[in-house]
């Protein structure tokens, strides 16, 4: 299967992956089984918009109203993060 | 060098396990009942671990759900904001049990494989019974949806299972694949000729792994971990001494790695005596071999020091007879002749019986 994501596929985190404020070291960190992966503040802003309810295609003009910046460059950047996570489980999808 | 606090904490709540497999990794004097911290000096622990920086908690073993306060402790870790992952045979785990660690708030089960049917699953862990007990529970956690990771060892004798090993993995609903082949510590170098797989297995499990990747994608996720006697430079073991983990022994002995203890010049520090945090950054053991500052030639101009940080302190002394030394698996070892002598006469014998993993006296 493909880890890309359609423009209606709705991503979520799925049981077993949270986000937490990291106390210690400070910033966001993605809690995952048997890892941890501390987020930028693009991994942050992307995840943060993830919620199962929202589209791919929402989540990318959220943020390119957020930031600015042209949607089709936000897309790729959002695919390719959000596949990585896809590949490695941390991320299911709803479509 | 700046030390990090750590990621990860390994609670090895007992060492008591109804298995005996002969590549366990407890060490080879097992501590009883009665040395094992109570429920309150584990929560504790678990307390200092969270301010300390820990995000990832392994409960483990021995079996873990030989200790009857297992969610009591689940909870208690998670009431520090702990990420829970049980690392389990499945053995002593019941529906029952299963709510009330669901109710406790466990995050994620590791489950670990000995084999991919009864006959040879009970054989490897020396526990009759065992396998079918382990396809009954893994059952019952994919009905709940807890977060699985099926974790197989891997050795000469289920290596050529590993297809059947991948497609078990699917069908239990574990989200990811532990291809884990033994690494020869404690019980698993006392069984060494038996367990070491052939150049061909292990060429064949690298090439399974990788079909397996492209083909389950987005099904199935794979960590492999390959016999490392056959690899060119050795792993980063714990992703460097002192840097990114810890593990803590059934009587709150704290240790760099759970071989550790192999060492024997290491001085360890007990958490119920010490704060976690004064171990972690002060602690003998843990400064004896942090950093690349105290590696050896050929590692210390290499340009790989901060890749493998000189390999495995444990395995450097099990095969070179000195923990300072450099990883002998690594190619540029002096001591690298070593392995390969073990390579030539490894599998000589690996049809005689196993040494089982089982208490002293």
């Amino acid at each position: 299967m493909t880890l890309a994501f359609a423009p209606t596929d709705r991503p979520y985190l799925p049981r077993g992956v949270r986000m937490i404020t990291d106390k210690v070291r400070g910033g966001t960190v993605l809690l995952c089984p048997e890892k941890a992966i501390a987020l930028d503040a693009i991994g942050e802003a992307i995840l943060s918009r993830v919620d199962g309810s929202a589209s791919f295609k929402e989540i990318v003009a959220g943020l390119a109203e957020a930031y600015d910046a042209p949607a089709e460059q936000i897309a790729g950047d959002v695919q390719r993060f959000l596949a990585g996570l896809r590949a490695r489980m941390y991320l299911a999808v709803r479509s | 060098m700046t030390v990090p606090p750590p990621i990860a904490m390994l609670a090895e709540l007992t060492h008591r396990c109804p298995l005996s497999c002969p590549y366990c990794s407890n060490p080879q004097d097992l501590l009883g009942r009665e040395a094992e911290m109570t429920t309150a000096e584990w929560a504790d622990t678990f307390r200092q671990a969270a301010e300390l920086g820990v995000l990832q908690l392994h409960l483990s073993g021995g079996e873990p759900a030989a200790r009857p306060d297992l969610a009591e402790l689940t909870a208690a870790a998670q009431g520090c904001g702990l990420y829970t992952n049980l690392i389990t045979s499945g053995i002593g785990l019941t529906p029952k049990r299963l709510d009330a660690l669901e109710a406790a708030g466990l995050d994620h089960i590791q489950l670990s494989l000995q084999g991919t049917t009864a006959e040879l699953a009970d054989w490897i862990g020396g526990y009759k019974g065992g396998f079918d007990r382990k396809m009954k529970i893994a059952a019952e956690i994919k009905a709940r949806g807890i977060p699985l990771t099926l974790n197989a060892v891997m050795h000469r004798h289920n290596l050529d299972d590993l297809e059947r090993t991948i497609e078990m993995a699917v069908e239990m609903g574990a989200r990811r694949l532990e291809v884990a082949c033994v690494q020869f510590h404690g019980w698993a170098s006392r069984n060494r000729a038996q367990l070491l797989p052939t150049r061909a297995q292990t060429e064949a499990a690298k090439r399974i792994v990788s079909e397996a990747e492209q083909r389950l994608r987005g099904v199935l996720a794979f960590d492999f971990v390959p016999p490392d006697y056959y690899a060119d430079y050795p792993k980063a073991c714990m992703g460097g001494w002192g840097t990114a983990g810890l593990n803590i022994a059934p009587d709150g002995t704290v240790l760099p790695c759970h071989a550790a203890q192999t060492i024997p010049h290491l001085d360890f520090d007990n958490v119920r005596g010490k704060p976690l945090a004064a171990i972690w950054y002060g602690g003998a053991a843990f400064n004896a071999y942090r950093g690349t500052d105290w590696l050896p030639q050929p590692c210390r101009s290499c340009d790989r020091k901060d890749t493998d940080f000189g390999g495995c302190r444990c395995q450097a002394l099990a095969l070179a007879g000195d923990a300072g030394a450099t990883d002998p698996v690594c190619r540029k070892s002096p001591r690298h002749q070593a392995v390969l002598e073990l390579l030539e006469t490894g599998g000589s014998r690996a049809d005689t019986a196993f040494v089982y993993r089982s208490a002293a006296g």
